[in-house]
């Protein structure tokens, strides 16, 4: 068998595989984030809170309605991103004026909230979600058995992906987004509502953290803390991409996974850590982080 | 003036040492500490369960004997030696608790254990797992209630080998309680006659083992040992059924598996693991009834062995106490070690002078979804392993306190 490093091939393919998949999910999380940030300037630490939402929305849609996965994909990032617009009109609206740091400390505080009272009310073990009866199973691939889902999980984050980057960089709603956190009064002159496209741009940042936790449902325990361990790991992959960069954010959250995947075949022990110190070496090195600009 | 100083200050060592004469209740006041993961991975199979369990059993020792005041306190421990530490020094230093009970997370019970034994006072370990607190770490202080890794260990592992499964790959904790369970389970495998192709220790908590069950897979092992505990458990197990590991012709073996855990899973996903327990709720009428009584006040949720562990735990505790109308924790521990156990959870035991307390060790088999008759009927009993036999002979264990003798 050809072996690199001392490992089987077939483990490093596999490993770049499941890398790739995890790289999945830190990338629709950090596209959310760099979203709010390019847009809001606000550091939105309630990302983690809205991720794990998401993933019970989708099961109190099926336990409670009856509603199947492919209805929570489309439905659970709505009511996830309705709950944002309403934090950013009763809270965060108030906080533009101030430093970046009140931002900081309100999203802490409301993720706090919203996991204590779902821990509170859910217990901490978590709640059973099942893989939709269409994507279970998986097919062989040689080297890996590749379960449907997963393969699943992969086109549908670089879709969503790729049609986010695309509105905001390329169409002209995006242009008004860009153009009104540049400089909000001279594009409010030009009679768009400027508050009122910022607060759907949250909405759609949270949006987005909902839906990778209707995607993270069917593999993880749908968990009151699946976001809290999560969204450490996202912000380093935010800050290595540079804060704010879309193209960053995904490009990132890709490569960082599949880094953290061959991590797990040659030291286990480290894969935790892998990503902090490489946020480390490039804060040391690119201070605006590898895509990011001054 | 200096006279009437010194006749007050005289005094007031005479009124303290009287007070300790008469009283040798420590503020006359018996104080529990629960001290466990309230908010984490370990919360639900042990968290605020076990704080009611441990007020339950002091409501039914009240009901008997009104000879002491006791309290229940509790604290988070967030699964961190340091903190375990610091906590049970406050408590211990400035709060007057007399004893700490259950601290789940091997590596803050094995912390705990060093503090409660420098300062005198009593533990009673009753989620832990780490066979080490009655092995190189035991202590006069400390009790190790409920089960540990050698019993788990020796439980499953010889039964999985006697019915073919002889080849392992470890899914390992990485933590003074991964290690221990893995270190004992390994053991009983090739003394069994099977042998181990590999192990793959993993960050703790994790949430996606994916890879690590791949490289499971790539070992070709009959067998996949998961030497780790709640949410990482059922994780992997999840994760494993996604990973068709089970149908291309491998097996998982669960190593600690709580009630609660079977719960989270779904039995869809839990049915046929097999694993080692002391306790469970539905094993006789003693059980039952003692078990509805916790869950009324529990939002329905059944207890975890852990949380029983508690219960059974603090009665005792109180009993000596009373008997001995003291609250030292030394004396307290050495009592607890001279009288048998007897509760309507554990039924009639002892505990060795290494700290180990015994009682019947079960193994247990999930149900398929259509056995079972509603939430919460899980296991089926596949086998009990005797008190004599289920726990390591002390003489293995290495314990010094049993060298020194």
């Amino acid at each position: 068998m050809t072996e690199i490093f001392g490992k089987p091939l077939p483990v490093i393919m596999g490993q770049l595989l499941i890398g790739l998949i995890n790289g999945s999910f830190y990338a629709l999380l950090s596209l959310g984030l760099a979203v709010i940030f390019g847009l809001l300037n606000i550091i939105n630490f309630t990302h983690g809170a809205q991720y794990m939402m998401g993933a019970f929305a989708a099961y109190f849609l099926l336990n409670k309605l009856g509603l199947n996965y492919w209805w929570a994909f489309a439905i659970a990032p709505l009511i996830v991103g309705a709950t944002g617009v309403v934090i950013e009109r009763l809270m965060l609206s108030r906080l533009y004026k101030l430093d970046h740091l009140y931002g900081l400390l309100l999203t802490f505080g409301i993720a706090l909230i919203i996991q204590g009272a779902f821990r509170h009310e859910f217990g901490s073990a978590g709640l059973p979600y099942s893989i939709p009866e269409e994507l279970s199973g998986g097919n062989n691939l040689g080297f890996m058995f590749l379960p449907k889902y997963r393969a699943w999980v992969i086109v549908a984050s670089l879709g969503v992906c790729i049609a986010t980057w695309f509105i905001i960089e390329r169409t002209r709603l995006g242009a008004y987004l860009r153009a009104a956190t540049e400089n909000p009064a001279m594009v409010q002159s030009f009679g768009i509502n400027v508050p009122r496209m910022i607060t759907l741009t949250y909405g759609f940042g949270v949006a987005l953290a909902g839906l990778a936790g209707v995607m993270a449902a069917p593999i993880y325990q749908v968990n009151p803390l699946m976001g809290a361990d999560t969204i450490i790991v996202v912000f380093a992959v935010v800050v290595i991409g540079g804060m704010g960069s879309i193209m960053g954010a995904v490009v990132t959250g890709f490569g960082l996974g599949v880094i953290e995947g061959l991590t797990k075949v040659f030291y286990p022990e480290a894969s935790n850590t892998v990503i902090f110190v490489i946020m480390a070496i490039v804060l040391m090195f690119r201070p605006q982080g590898l895509f990011g600009s001054r | 003036m200096t006279f009437k100083r010194k006749l007050l200050s005289t005094a007031a060592i005479l009124a303290l040492s009287a007070g300790a004469a008469h009283a040798q209740v420590s503020g006359n006041v018996v104080k529990i500490g629960v001290l466990n993961d309230q908010s984490g991975t370990y919360a639900d199979l042990a968290g605020p369960g076990s704080v009611l369990a441990a007020k339950m059993a002091v409501e039914d020792f009240m009901a008997k004997d009104k000879s002491l005041k006791i309290e229940v306190i509790a604290a988070d421990h967030q699964n961190k030696p340091d903190v375990g530490s610091q906590i049970a020094r406050k408590w211990y230093d400035s709060d007057g608790v007399d004893l700490i009970v259950d601290v789940p997370t091997s590596s803050v019970a094995l912390a705990v254990n060093q503090v409660t034994k420098e300062k005198g006072k009593a533990l009673i370990v009753s989620t832990g797992a780490s066979s080490d607190l009655t092995g190189k770490a035991c202590s006069p202080n400390t009790i190790h209630w409920t089960y540990d890794t050698w019993q788990l260990a020796n439980g499953t592992g010889k039964a999985i080998v006697q019915t073919g499964g002889d080849s392992w790959f470890f899914l390992t904790a990485d933590y003074a309680f991964g290690h221990a369970l893995e270190r004992d389970t390994e053991a009983v495998v090739i003394k069994s006659g099977g042998k181990v192709l590999g192990k793959v220790r993993h960050p703790f908590p994790s949430a996606d083992f994916s890879s690590f069950l791949l490289q499971a897979q790539a070992s070709k092992a009959k067998i996949i040992g998961l030497a780790n505990a709640g949410a990482d458990t059922t994780n992997a197990i999840k994760q494993a059924a996604e990973f068709g590991i089970v149908k291309g012709g491998q097996n998982l073996a669960g190593l600690l598996v709580f009630l609660t855990d079977v719960h989270a899973l779904g039995l869809e996903k839990a049915q046929g693991l097999i694993f080692t327990e002391s306790f469970y709720w539905d094993l006789n009428d003693q059980t039952r009834a003692w078990s509805k009584r916790y869950g009324a006040a529990h939002g329905g949720k059944m207890p975890s062995m852990g949380q029983a562990g508690v219960y059974s735990g603090v009665l005792h505790y109180l009993k000596a106490v009373s008997a001995l109308k003291s609250d030292d924790g030394t004396k307290v521990i050495a009592k607890m070690k001279a009288m048998p156990t007897d509760d309507p959870l554990f039924g009639k035991g002892s505990i060795r002078a290494d700290g180990r307390k015994i009682h019947n060790s079960y193994l247990f088999e999930v149900k398929k979804p259509s056995e079972s008759k509603g939430p919460w009927d899980y296991y089926k009993l596949r086998a009990t392993v005797p008190a004599e036999q289920a726990f390591r002979p002390m003489a293995e264990g290495g314990c010094p306190l049993v060298a020194a003798k």
